[in-house]
């Protein structure tokens, strides 16, 4: 395993171990803490992190498919990530996701995650985001934007340096 | 007049209030924390003695607190069936997964008042001798999870958390775990599942229940946010005095999530059933009406999963006459008190407290396929009838929506959805995924039939004439 995690992340994870009793409960922090380091969660990474909860990489491998905010693969720099459910549907979600891909060279009927060719950008649909009274959102990473008309969104994809 | 009731979002948006422990300290935080550890053992008149934490238990069922996380079941009554005599530890979990389609509530105060939910938890904790808790937000909130982090940190510093709690002998940890996208973890024991680092396929009922077999196999509480923090009121009010708040069995007060299709969408804290649906969509205090030109078509009040209301539908609802016995009163939807039990008697729910208002504009297939496409997307997959149904419904819907339809669609729909729920599913989602497919079809059938057979007549007309040919670009997606 060529796997290596720096000293911040290890003693990060070590102490992310400590909230639980059995270990095998921190897998789903440890890997939010691998994937924000790296970006995704490579095969080594499972296995690593299989060995550090003294788990088989498959109990680890179980929940990364499972979950569709952990990556299995690179994704763009930038995560676009539209609200696709009913209340920002009727706010404009369908528009905002089309404006995006068209801005950015990708196709606007799938749902799924869509990478740039330059890897800079993803799009994607994701399901409620859970801020309907604001319709429509999104988020570009970690940040969070609310009532995102096309002029706010050229905005912030003119922001992702 | 119906009036918003802020007992939750008191300080919330409130100029210069911030999420951290001074502020909150500052307009009386954590007093309800003290007044509970304060609390001395009672003489009952029996002779038995009550402990303090038997005294909060107590005074939360005396609240008439119900769970606002969806199924509104009592508070009081779910932790009376904690299991405290098998030795084993018992664990208190917040469920922070806000997921429902249309719910925004929780958000408002993890993200602006962290501190409420933590002494309530706190004090819910300590009433139910809880040394060990967790707060499972949903991963795409990670803003709201630091914000957590790090209040949880400045409580421990004031000492409201960690070992021997200001000096009572007290001990209680408290940490915050993240989802990653998953709508099924807000499901309790999926939730518990995806705590316990496993997929989080719910466990079936009996006999995982939380109460006796939850996290690790003990004894594990699991609360909506809403419903920890209104425990903090319980205890600084009294559950008698908050049990005047609200109508009699729907205690308190809700903060109802107005989305869709109004010109004031937002959250909006109101006593149980002291507002109706429609004054909650139309008076100017909250959604204030429709767009200009519109006309209300529908609306589904309490969370996605919840059964839609059509605009007009007339119910029979349970009132008392003057004389104090039980009528039967015609009542149109939009006069619906909202709250728990009238809703469950015109046949549908409140729910997470979500309204999602629709009008005219919108296209009634084109909505359920929306939602459909939610739950096929967030189905767990571990029972068959729910994770081939929920595709299913979708896979007809879609073609619906993108002029494939049928004639017979409406009654395919129903009967694919008839064949979930009832027993054929360990947990609620099957019902979830049901319902919307089951109400919109049965109250709108007139619109899935006529796009059925518009989408047949059309496609009749594009039969391909002998020797014709067409360009392959122009094919349908």
């Amino acid at each position: 395993m060529s796997f290596t995690v720096p000293a911040n992340l290890a003693a990060e994870i070590d102490e992310l171990i400590t909230h639980y009793p059995v270990k095998r409960a921190a897998s789903l922090m440890v890997l939010h803490a691998i994937q924000e380091q790296f970006g995704w969660i490579s095969q080594e990474a499972v296995e690593w992190t299989a060995a550090k909860l003294e788990l088989q990489p498959i109990n680890i491998l179980e929940i990364l498919t499972f979950y569709p905010m952990l990556r299995q693969q690179p994704m763009g720099k930038y995560q676009l990530k539209v609200c696709r459910t009913l209340s920002c549907a009727l706010g404009g979600a369908y528009q905002l996701h089309h404006h995006f891909c068209e801005k950015l060279g990708l196709d606007a009927h799938k749902h799924g995650p869509q990478t740039t060719a330059d890897g800079k950008f993803t799009v994607e649909f994701v399901e409620c985001l859970a801020s309907c009274g604001t319709a429509p959102v999104m988020m570009c990473n970690d940040a969070f934007y609310e009532g995102v008309t096309h002029a706010k969104a050229d905005e912030i994809v003119k922001e992702c340096k | 007049m119906p009036q918003e009731y802020k007992l939750i979002l008191k300080h919330v948006d409130e100029p210069g209030y911030t999420p951290d422990i001074d502020c909150y300290l500052r307009h009386g935080g954590y007093e309800g924390l003290k007044k509970a550890l304060a609390i001395q053992p009672k003489e009952l008149p029996d002779g038995k003695k009550a402990s303090p934490q038997e005294q909060i238990r107590d005074d939360v069922k005396l609240s008439g607190l119900r769970g606002r996380g969806g199924a509104g079941f009592s508070c009081g009554l779910k932790w009376s069936f904690v299991d405290r005599r098998s030795g084993k530890p018992i664990y208190l979990i917040c469920n922070a997964d806000e997921s429902e389609p249309g719910t925004f509530k929780d958000r408002q105060i993890m993200h602006k008042d962290p501190h409420q939910l933590i002494e309530g938890m706190i004090i819910s904790c300590f009433a139910n001798d809880v040394h060990l808790a967790y707060i499972y937000i949903r991963g795409e909130m990670p803003e709201g999870a630091k914000i957590l982090i790090k209040a949880l940190a400045e409580a421990k510093a004031k000492n409201f958390l960690g070992k021997n709690i200001l000096g009572t002998g007290y001990d209680l940890e408290m940490y915050v775990h993240r989802g990653a996208g998953a709508y099924i973890c807000g499901e309790e024991t999926g939730l518990i599942e995806s705590l316990e680092g496993k997929r989080p396929y719910p466990r079936i009922k009996p006999p995982y229940f939380p109460a006796v077999l939850g996290l690790w196999m003990c004894p594990t509480i699991v609360n909506n946010v809403e419903t920890l923090c209104n425990v903090k009121h319980i205890v600084e009010m009294g559950g008698a005095e908050f049990a005047r708040l609200g109508t009699p069995n729907n205690t308190g007060t809700r903060i109802v999530s107005l989305s869709g299709q109004v010109k004031r969408p937002g959250y909006y804290e109101i006593e149980v059933g002291k507002a109706t649906i429609g004054e909650l969509i139309n008076d100017p205090k909250f959604g204030g009406g429709l767009r200009d030109g519109r006309k209300l078509k529908a609306i589904i009040p309490g969370g996605s999963s919840s059964k839609v209301l059509k605009a007009g539908e007339k119910f029979k609802l349970k009132k008392k006459d003057a004389e104090g016995k039980d009528v039967l009163v015609e009542t149109d939807m939009l006069d619906l008190p909202y709250d728990f039990d009238s809703l469950a008697q015109a046949g549908t729910m409140s729910g997470s407290s979500a309204i999602i208002v629709m009008d005219d504009s919108v296209d009634i297939v084109g909505a359920l396929a929306n939602l459909s496409e939610f739950y096929a997307h967030e189905s767990c997959g571990q029972c068959t009838p729910c994770r081939e149904g929920a595709l299913w419904m979708n896979k007809a819907l879609q073609r619906m929506a993108h002029g494939q339809g049928r004639a017979g669609d409406a009654d395919y729909l129903v009967k694919i959805a008839d064949n979930i729920p009832g027993g054929r599913t360990i947990c609620a989602f099957g019902e979830a995924c049901s319902w919307p497919v089951q109400s919109f079809v049965a109250k709108f059938k007139d619109e899935f039939v006529a796009k059925g057979v518009a989408d047949e007549a059309r496609r009749a007309k594009e039969v391909a004439v002998p020797g014709e040919t067409k360009p392959l670009a122009a094919a349908h997606h």
